[in-house]
């Protein structure tokens, strides 16, 4: 890991870039104590870091770096009324009180800008190039989308960066993946993060922080990009992230906390030093090719057992390892599939639209897109959960909603919902579902429930054939029906 | 945090991979502001199985749980590791952690080890062959033992140093940070001022 620390001569990777720019103390032998540009806090990976900070007799070293928001536990329908579960009510009451206590900017239900803490972070333009993004948890690596280096940290760690604004961290390996060619039509990010998953398992990525290159990825939105990022962790990555161009900075100028004037200037400056250099060298290195994607979806209980939606259930006898022989044994039972089956006839009874993966506008408009004019399966049940408040009021005003309802799907609050079922939006023990959300691991959406990984457009079509589909496979919309 | 320099308790094999923290403890039980009691969230979806190895007499009082490659992966929940010392463990053995969970056990001072996956294999056969048969954890030696004779296990186990003095010496990193004080303010003193604040004074 020490080679490229010695040599000088050698440039550097865009992670080495940001991460040595927030050494606060280097001394070997130690993990670096990296300085933290912004702190993000949510309700329940929060409350024992501040009862840890009240027992010691410390305080917040820097409120103005911090940002709490109500997220993972709110219900999203009635948000205006007291949350009914007593227990998820203290919590948020608990955020509400420490937030007050020690001087903390939070976002409160009800509040114009209450949402997923990743979908707010770069709403509010706080995510900005080059800066160190912590937050309790993992899909933190969303915000690596803006040339950050991001990621989860457990709730002892929260408690490190209040008192101090610091963390201990040893530095990780670096990583390329690169993308080259263009995605065909229909493919999204999410296919393509989907299928590098499968490609190198869910370990494939421990110890490195990863950058994303290549065409494919410089031709998607910064939507795109967050759906490629939120996922890293899922390959088990540190962190990953994806250079600046001028494709962040459009995303992020004009928004409330964005550099004005003088400092936009001096901060695009800055940003556009935010690339690997050319003579740098990764520390491993993987090339895909997205010309030859099509849409993915997982048939399992881990992000990395994935298909190709057009494919089968594979058999378990497919896997050259014993360990993974095993575990797509153990995964088909689970997921009541009989190796062999055609993905296309999974029979899904609802279909999820929304989390820090697929919970943007962009996703919304383009699930709208594919719903206009047409109808949810008579036995299937869609959810759409916008990522946070300004998100459900964006798509309000284009009439997203609308189109929606119409169409029998159910139009919800923000916050993270079905995503990991802590509110009361949970499959029923044996139900299935295609999620547009990042875990299909037992259990994460209810107790027993199952879940299908998939883009926003096969969840819409799914919605619309109540089988895992493809816009493609949907009959046309009659004229005078949008 | 307590010190940890050795241990000797039942271990547990829990023959699956990729135990994800969602299988450790499920969101349900996330909800609580404190940091006790979860152990009553430890494996749910699981417990209720009665061939459920923690459900077995022999390994109720389990202090070792010896896991397949990947324990750990998923969220960030300290409540995973939290839930795994509430119950009475005190080491997880496998032959991979997920990043998160490896960092906080050690934050949290559930020492996480890891071994190759053959030695995995051999505790499993053992402990299975011998339930309630014990392992011992050696922080100081960084090996795992267990068994007697000829069969023997012995071996060495992996974790970084720095872990490893802090969980030997039962130190608080914040304390640790806090004494570099000064470092931090030099630091902040450069920082552009354009940077977001998410508050202006
Ligand atoms: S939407 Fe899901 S993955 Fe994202 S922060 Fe919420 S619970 Fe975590």
């Amino acid at each position: 890991m020490g080679r490229k620390v010695y040599d000088r001569a050698m440039g550097k990777t865009l992670a080495e870039k940001v991460w040595d720019a927030h050494v606060v103390r280097s001394v070997p032998g130690e993990p670096d104590l990296l300085y933290i540009d912004l702190h993000l806090i949510h309700e329940v990976t929060s409350p024992q870091a501040f009862d840890g900070l009240r027992l010691a007799g410390r305080t917040v070293r820097r409120p103005d770096l911090t940002l709490a928001t109500e997220d993972h536990n709110v219900p999203t329908i009635d948000q205006d009324k007291p949350i009914a579960d007593p227990v998820s009510r203290t919590q948020i009451e608990t955020m509400r009180r420490n937030a007050a206590e020690f001087g903390i900017r939070l976002h409160p239900l009800g509040d114009v800008e209450q949402g997923i803490v990743h979908v707010v972070g770069p709403q509010l333009g706080l995510t900005q190039p080059g800066m160190t993004i912590v937050c309790g948890d993992s899909h933190t690596s969303t915000h690596g989308a803006f040339g950050a280096i991001a990621f989860g940290i457990g709730t002892s760690e929260v408690e490190h960066v209040l008192a101090t604004q610091t963390l201990m961290q040893a530095k990780p390996k670096t990583m390329a993946v690169t993308v080259n060619g263009s995605l065909p039509p229909g493919v999204t990010a999410k296919d393509l993060v989907l299928t590098l998953i499968t490609h190198t398992g869910t370990g494939g990525g421990q110890g490195y922080i990863v950058e994303y290159r290549g065409q494919a990825i410089e031709e998607l939105s910064m939507e795109g990009r967050m759906t490629v990022c939120n996922m890293s962790i899922e390959w088990g990555a540190k962190a990953g992230l994806i250079a600046p161009d001028q494709t962040t900075f459009d995303y992020i100028e004009g928004r409330p906390e964005a550099p004005k004037g003088a400092d936009w200037d001096a901060a695009v400056a800055e940003w556009k030093t935010l690339v690997t250099d050319d003579d740098a060298e990764y520390d491993a290195e993987i090339v895909l090719d997205a010309s030859e994607m099509t849409p993915f979806v997982t048939w399992g209980t881990n992000p990395g057992q994935g298909v190709p939606l057009g494919g089968t259930v594979p058999h378990p006898e497919d896997f050259d390892e014993a360990i993974d022989r095993v575990a797509a044994e153990k995964a088909l039972a689970y997921m009541a599939l009989e190796a062999g089956t055609p993905m296309r006839e999974v029979k899904v009874d609802t279909v999820f639209v929304g989390s820090c993966t697929n919970g943007r506008i962009e996703d919304l408009r383009l699930a709208a897109s594919i719903i206009e004019g047409r109808r949810v399966d008579e036995n299937t049940r869609m959810l759409v959960v916008p990522g946070s408040v300004r998100v459900r009021l964006q798509a309000e005003e284009e009439g997203l909603d609308v189109i929606f309802k119409e169409a029998g799907a159910e139009w919800r609050g923000a916050g993270c919902s079905m995503c990991l079922g802590m509110n009361p939006d949970t499959l029923q023990p044996g139900e299935r579902s295609a999620s547009t959300s990042n875990r299909n691991f037992e259990g994460r959406q209810g107790k027993g429930g199952r879940t299908h990984l998939v883009s926003v457009p096969v969840a819409a079509a799914t919605a619309v054939r109540g089988t895992l589909s493809s816009p493609a496979d949907l009959e046309p919309v009659l004229e005078g029906a949008r | 945090m307590d010190a940890f320099t050795s241990h000797t308790g039942v271990g547990v094999p829990l023959r699956r991979s990729n135990v994800d923290t969602d299988q450790i403890i499920p969101a349900e039980y996330l909800k609580r502001v404190t940091r006790s009691g979860f152990e009553d969230g430890l494996f749910a979806a699981w417990r209720n199985d009665p061939s459920f190895v923690l459900n077995r007499a022999e390994y109720a009082a389990g202090s070792v749980l010896v896991a397949g490659i990947d324990f750990g992966t998923g969220s960030s929940r300290e409540h995973a590791v939290w839930a795994l010392q509430n119950y009475g463990f005190r080491a997880v053995i496998a032959p991979r952690f997920g990043d998160i969970f490896r960092g906080n056990s050690g934050k949290a001072g559930l020492l996480a080890a890891q071994v190759d996956e053959k030695v995995v294999q051999r505790l499993w056969d053992h402990l299975e062959a011998n339930p309630g048969a014990t392992v011992t954890v050696d922080l100081e030696s960084r090996t795992v033992r267990a068994g007697e004779g000829p069969g023997a296990i012995e071996d060495s186990f992996d974790i970084d140093d720095y872990t490893r003095w802090r969980l030997l010496e039962g130190l608080d990193d914040v304390g640790i940070t806090l004494s570099h004080a000064d470092d931090i303010a030099a630091y902040e003193a450069t920082r552009p001022s354009w940077k977001p604040v998410t508050q202006r004074a």
